[in-house]
């Protein structure tokens, strides 16, 4: 047991989550603190896919390794936590067929399982798909419940005796000279601020870890990069549906429940804390879900919101949110700052969640010279409510 | 790229927001905080809530997640009516002033944050597995790989229910709406023996506290009909018990 060591985590989002599971099992004393509820970052509110990494497949073959890896993984030790209905990726133009060979090579030199399915095969697969389709292919994408997965790492982690505390907002780090030596907080509960000392500090707050890092005088490029996502009534799909094609804005439609989740587009968000949510790109859902599955277009709205993704890279007007990686990375501020006892995570994506917490705590304790090996990817999670038990 | 400022869509119109806040030991008793927000076409109530917490009171506190009724975590009360706030537009309520109040029944933890484990006591034992089959494009052939199509459970535990029941606002032993709608759905899955099942709701804090005021399956965002699966429920009560049926 490495009880001795007290590491803090900022930021109850999926990292957080998988974070604070991964440092317990390997021995640490945690404490998380999120100013909200839990997930109610950007985690929470993402369309739900858990990726096969099909989209990456071309132009981001680091991620799309990752996310076909974690994809397996989180099947493994969250059982019953995903829509397993596989995905699609659709043609319906030339241009979408032309793109078919890049795609198979890249999804083949990624790892990820393809099938090839000829018009007429996919359209007796979902019925709601346009009928100008001309081929797809299957991959393994499946829906994640974005709350409740993420609450199975909590609810895993506290039974395991970390200490999560949500409503609590660090509004200060505490330093001596150039060392972080914990955080001070408000709690929203009772009003009342204190102090909570550590042995190290994990910044996982996502879309907003460069205001974190700011207030240690240290300096993360992550670019706050939302789009928007509307959700329409109905089940238009049981698969994923994606178009075949290079990224771009509304290719995607994810079922969930008894709702269609249709994404998504981008631009870059100087404050996380506010958004904004174009119409124009709404209405841009609508007419491109709509190429994939024409019923969508008069279908009912049931909500339409903004998530930021943390994206890796300096703000730059020519730099587009497409262009810059999707992977994640994990900045020891010693290194980059010559600040010590501080340690950024951001960058990647929900579905590599697990990965993103190997490799953080993997830094943690080797700035700690805790000797401890990671066990996320065999430890079967809790069910979520066991975190309220 | 530009670094032009994305707002949100045109017009705006004034909207007063009256939240009861409450902070144990701080804002005690509850008291009611009033903001001005200029609403959207698109703002739901929970956007505005944001908006409050980012530039006006970053110690307003309340539940969040998936922003789009998925999750359930935002439940509250809007003009007295329990709502999921993700969902419920500002402007749609009508009004000048939306009053926002937490749900009912579960203790308050603070401002519009209630204990959810109030909720889970309720609702766990009933061991309801997370994933059904999927009603939906049942004409459909599966992929290669998948037995048969599957979804997440309608019911997204969201408290509205409970909140929204008359019986479990006064009687905290009463299983409610949402636990008991939740026992019926696993006995229908075989989550669990059905003798069992019928055993634990067979009780006046099962089956035979509920009075029959719907309001649960009238408030519901998630089609789980509950009071309707309690009354299901009573009847595979009743018919366990029938001489012919043993």
């Amino acid at each position: 047991m490495n009880s001795n060591y007290h590491v803090v985590i900022i930021g109850g989002g999926s990292t957080g989550a998988a974070i604070v599971h991964d440092l317990v099992l390997r021995g640490l004393k945690v404490t998380l603190v999120e100013r909200g509820e839990l997930t109610s970052g950007t985690a929470g509110r993402h369309h739900g896919l858990l990726h096969s990494g099909g989209r990456y497949a071309v132009k981001d073959q680091e991620s799309a390794k990752e996310c076909i890896e974690e994809n397996l993984i989180l099947r493994k030790i969250a059982p019953g936590s995903f829509e397993e209905n596989d995905g699609l990726f659709v043609a319906i133009t030339d241009e979408d067929v032309a793109y078919k060979d890049t795609f198979l090579q890249g999804c083949a030199e990624c790892g990820i399982p393809t099938r090839e399915l000829t018009a007429k095969e996919a359209l007796l697969l979902e019925p709601n798909l346009n009928p100008k389709t001309k081929l797809a292919i299957q991959v393994p994408d499946a829906t994640m419940d974005c709350w409740r997965l993420p609450m199975r790492f909590f609810a895993t982690a506290k039974q395991n005796g970390a200490d999560i505390r949500p409503y609590t907002e660090v509004i200060g780090l505490l330093k001596q000279n150039s060392t972080v030596t914990g955080v001070h907080v408000r709690s929203h509960v009772t009003g009342k601020e204190y102090d909570i000392k550590a042995d190290l500090v994990v910044n996982a707050t996502g879309a907003w870890a460069e205001k974190l890092s700011e207030m240690a005088d240290a300096r993360v490029p992550v670019r706050p990069t939302p789009g928007v996502l509307v959700a329409v009534y109905g089940r238009w799909n049981n698969m994923v549906l994606n178009r075949l094609n290079r990224p771009s804005d509304g290719d995607i439609i994810v079922p969930q429940r008894e709702l269609s989740v249709i994404g998504t587009s981008s631009w870059f968000a100087p404050d996380p804390d506010r958004l904004g949510l174009p119409m124009e790109h709404v209405e841009r859902m609508y007419e491109r879900g709509s190429q994939l599955v024409p019923g969508v277009k008069y279908a009912r709205m049931r909500a339409a919101w903004s998530a930021a993704r943390p994206l890796l890279g300096e703000a730059s007007p020519t730099v587009g949110g497409r262009d810059l990686p999707r992977t994640f990375k994990c900045f020891d501020h010693k290194e980059r700052d010559g600040i010590e006892g501080l340690v950024t995570i951001t960058g990647g994506k929900g579905t590599t969640m697990r990965a993103m917490a190997e490799t953080t705590s993997d830094v943690v304790c080797d700035k700690l010279g805790v000797d401890a090996v990671c066990r996320t990817r065999e430890v079967v999670l809790l069910p979520y409510w066991a975190y309220y038990q | 790229m530009s670094d032009e400022v994305i707002g949100r869509p045109d017009p705006k119109t004034p909207v007063s927001v009256k939240i009861l806040r409450y902070k144990p030991g701080a804002i005690d008793p509850p008291r009611y905080d009033t903001f001005q927000v200029d609403a959207d076409p698109l703002m739901t109530v929970l956007d505005a809530l944001e908006e409050i917490r980012a530039t006006q009171d970053s110690t307003l506190a309340y539940r969040h997640s998936c922003h789009h009724a998925s999750c359930g975590t935002c439940a509250m009360k809007v003009n007295g009516k329990e709502v999921l706030s993700c969902v419920t537009n500002v402007l749609e309520q009508g009004t000048d002033v939306i009053v926002v109040e937490p749900l009912g029944t579960m203790p308050l933890v603070t401002d519009l944050v209630v204990d959810m484990g109030d909720f889970a006591r309720r609702y766990e034992p009933a061991g309801l597995s997370f994933i059904r089959e999927s009603e939906y494009l049942t004409e459909a052939q599966t992929p290669e790989g998948v037995d048969h199509h599957t979804r997440f459970e309608s019911c997204i535990e969201c408290g509205i229910c409970l909140s929204a029941c008359p019986v479990a606002n006064t009687n905290a032993s009463f299983i409610g709406p949402a636990g008991l709608a939740a026992y019926y759905r696993a006995m229908v899955k075989g989550d669990g023996e059905a003798s069992d099942i019928l055993a634990a709701v067979d009780t006046d804090c099962g089956v035979w506290g509920c009075h029959g005021a719907m309001e649960c399956t009238e408030a519901c965002p998630s089609q789980v009909a509950p009071g309707d699966l309690i009354m299901y429920l009573r009847r595979e009560v009743v018919k366990s018990k029938l001489p012919w049926n043993h």
